[in-house]
């Protein structure tokens, strides 16, 4: 590693079970590029990988290596050459790998062949920077990363264009309505759901704030409470926060709903600025989406030419 | 009352105010939640009136987990004695009290009226249970304190409080496990770890807490530090 960028930390999925001891759930905060890249190298769906903010990153590759980038769009360089995203590279020893600042999306994943092999701390190799933990801490100059399994494979694939993070100028996020939602005022509902907002820039892997108009009442009063990925709370400004990974695990502002899964990973692709409007949607709905995301990555394997998928 | 939340949690209401027998039913119900090992059971967040229940959206569905949920917790309410207290572990917690570990003591012995002795004593009198495990790894929200030395939380919070900080806030007490930002009137210092890599959180839900006075010399017998000070 030359340099890892502005933040580059490894994550997979996630710790799963550990929210009662207080510790966040961490993991890829987009899930559709984070699954891409380990689907593109026939890696477990929780493989570790690399998530950088906004790339400027720099390494050298050691050996025979096969890697994956997807996320954010940005100039992917390998010496000196132009390389896209949404596939696979092979890298030989000595290799330069130089990924340039990204401009319209956050976050670009790097998954080696069978994972990173990276430490594991309640469960999962997550590195959740804010609870300072020992071995808890972001990629730094010099340090080596290490896959799983090294050498090459023919031939490259690519991710067929529609499951890419495509450019848009505004990205709708679904709103699961939760009990709360009753209990704040009908217009503060409304202007939820049919205004726009724009992410603030101070948006972190705990949350996204969002600006735009505030709500026009004081959000009910609520005794702490856990706090699901996702969840939408109003704090005492009347501006809206979306919880995602590394957030706190019980927290007492009123909440309308919650952003499903995949949603987060979209929202938190976004670039201060950037517009995001808000839409109710049904928990069947969203929950059917995912389970077919999920068995899409199971059941799903890639046809010969490298350039498409078939179900199994 | 059982309310879907999220794809993949759902939320358990037990009561609409907090209430000392509270953390005692939360306690039974996980239990009683975990020993059916359902194999969609991911995690069980206990907080205050409430228990945020999530579960593995792949296996099953939100309607199914609601059912379940619901036949123990009927079982769980209909149980002889289930109004009864339990025992609940008792963890001692040693705490310097000084000008030097509690920058706000002095401030908050002068805001109540009493003097410091006397807000120290009125702190490690009761038995505290603790209501809730959140914000940072191992910080569990302790109630209730003594109401005269209830103070709310400071109006602009620290940007760094070292950890094992000993805070009041409202008729809440807590100890910070590491150094984080904060904004808890911070009385003491506790030597004592409160969350470790292997055994996690010191304290869960459920348990009674007293505070022990020490001096400043078993402090650091007890591996307290002293070097590091809080930060406006």
């Amino acid at each position: 590693m030359v340099s890892p960028g502005l933040l580059s930390t490894v994550q997979d999925g996630g710790r799963q079970g550990y929210r009662h001891h207080g510790l966040a759930q961490g993991g890829a905060m987009d899930l559709r590029s984070y699954a891409w890249a380990n689907k593109l190298l026939d890696n477990p769906r929780n493989a570790a990988c690399l998530e950088m903010v906004l790339g400027g990153f720099h390494a050298i590759a050691r050996g025979n290596l096969q890697i994956a980038l997807t996320g954010a769009e940005a100039p992917v360089r390998v010496n000196g050459r132009p390389m896209p995203l949404w596939q696979t590279l092979n890298l030989t020893d000595g290799d330069e790998l130089v990924i340039g600042r990204s401009s319209s999306h956050r976050l670009i994943y790097l998954a080696v062949a069978g994972g990173l092999d990276a430490p594991e701390c309640f469960g999962s190799c997550s590195v959740v920077v804010r609870e300072h933990m020992p071995g808890q801490d972001p990629v730094a100059s010099g340090d080596r990363l290490v896959a799983l399994k090294d050498g090459h494979q023919q031939p490259i694939r690519s991710v067929p264009q529609q499951h890419r993070l495509a450019p848009d100028t505004e990205t709708r996020l679904r709103l699961i309505p939760g009990y709360q939602y009753r209990e704040f005022h009908p217009n503060d509902m409304l202007r939820l759901t049919t205004s726009t907002y724009r992410v603030s820039d101070l948006s972190d892997r705990m949350g996204f704030r969002l600006n735009g108009l505030a709500m026009g009442s004081s959000p009910p009063g609520i005794i702490s409470e856990g706090i699901a990925n996702g969840a939408l709370q109003i704090p005492g400004d009347g501006l809206p926060i979306v919880l995602l990974n590394d957030c706190q695990t019980i927290g007492g502002y009123a909440k309308p709903g919650v952003v499903p899964a995949l949603d987060c990973g979209l929202l938190a692709q976004q670039l201060p600025g950037a517009r995001v409007r808000f839409e109710l949607a049904d928990l069947a709905t969203v929950q059917n989406e995912r389970r077919l995301f999920e068995r899409h990555y199971q059941c799903t394997r890639w046809r010969s030419c490298g350039q498409s998928l078939e179900w199994q | 009352m059982i309310e879907p939340v999220s794809e993949d949690a759902v939320l358990i209401t037990l009561a609409d105010a907090i209430d000392d027998s509270l953390p005692a039913l939360l306690c039974r119900l996980a239990q009683s939640i975990r020993d059916k090992e359902f194999p969609w059971l991911i995690d069980l967040v206990p907080s205050y009136t409430t228990m945020l229940v999530f579960y593995d959206p792949l296996s099953v569905d939100h309607r199914t987990v609601i059912a379940r949920l619901r036949t123990i917790i009927d079982a769980e309410m209909s149980a002889p004695g289930h109004q009864q207290p339990i025992a609940g572990d008792l963890v001692e917690l040693p705490v310097y009290y000084s000008d030097e570990s509690g920058p706000d003591l002095a401030a908050l012995a002068a805001e109540t009226g009493l003097d410091a002795a006397e807000v120290i004593r009125r702190h490690t009198t009761r038995e505290y249970r603790v209501h809730a495990l959140g914000f940072a790894p191992g910080f569990a929200f302790m109630g209730e304190v003594d109401p005269t030395i209830a103070l709310p939380r400071k109006q602009t919070p620290r940007k760094r409080v070292p950890a094992g900080s000993v805070g009041i806030a409202n008729r809440q007490t807590a100890v910070y496990p590491q150094a984080s930002p904060g904004g808890w009137q911070i009385i003491g210092r506790c030597p004592t770890p409160l969350f470790d890599l292997q055994t996690l959180s010191l304290l869960k839900v459920g348990d009674r807490v007293r505070f022990r006075a020490i001096n400043r010399e078993d402090f650091l017998a007890a591996g307290g530090q002293l070097t590091e000070t809080a930060a406006s």
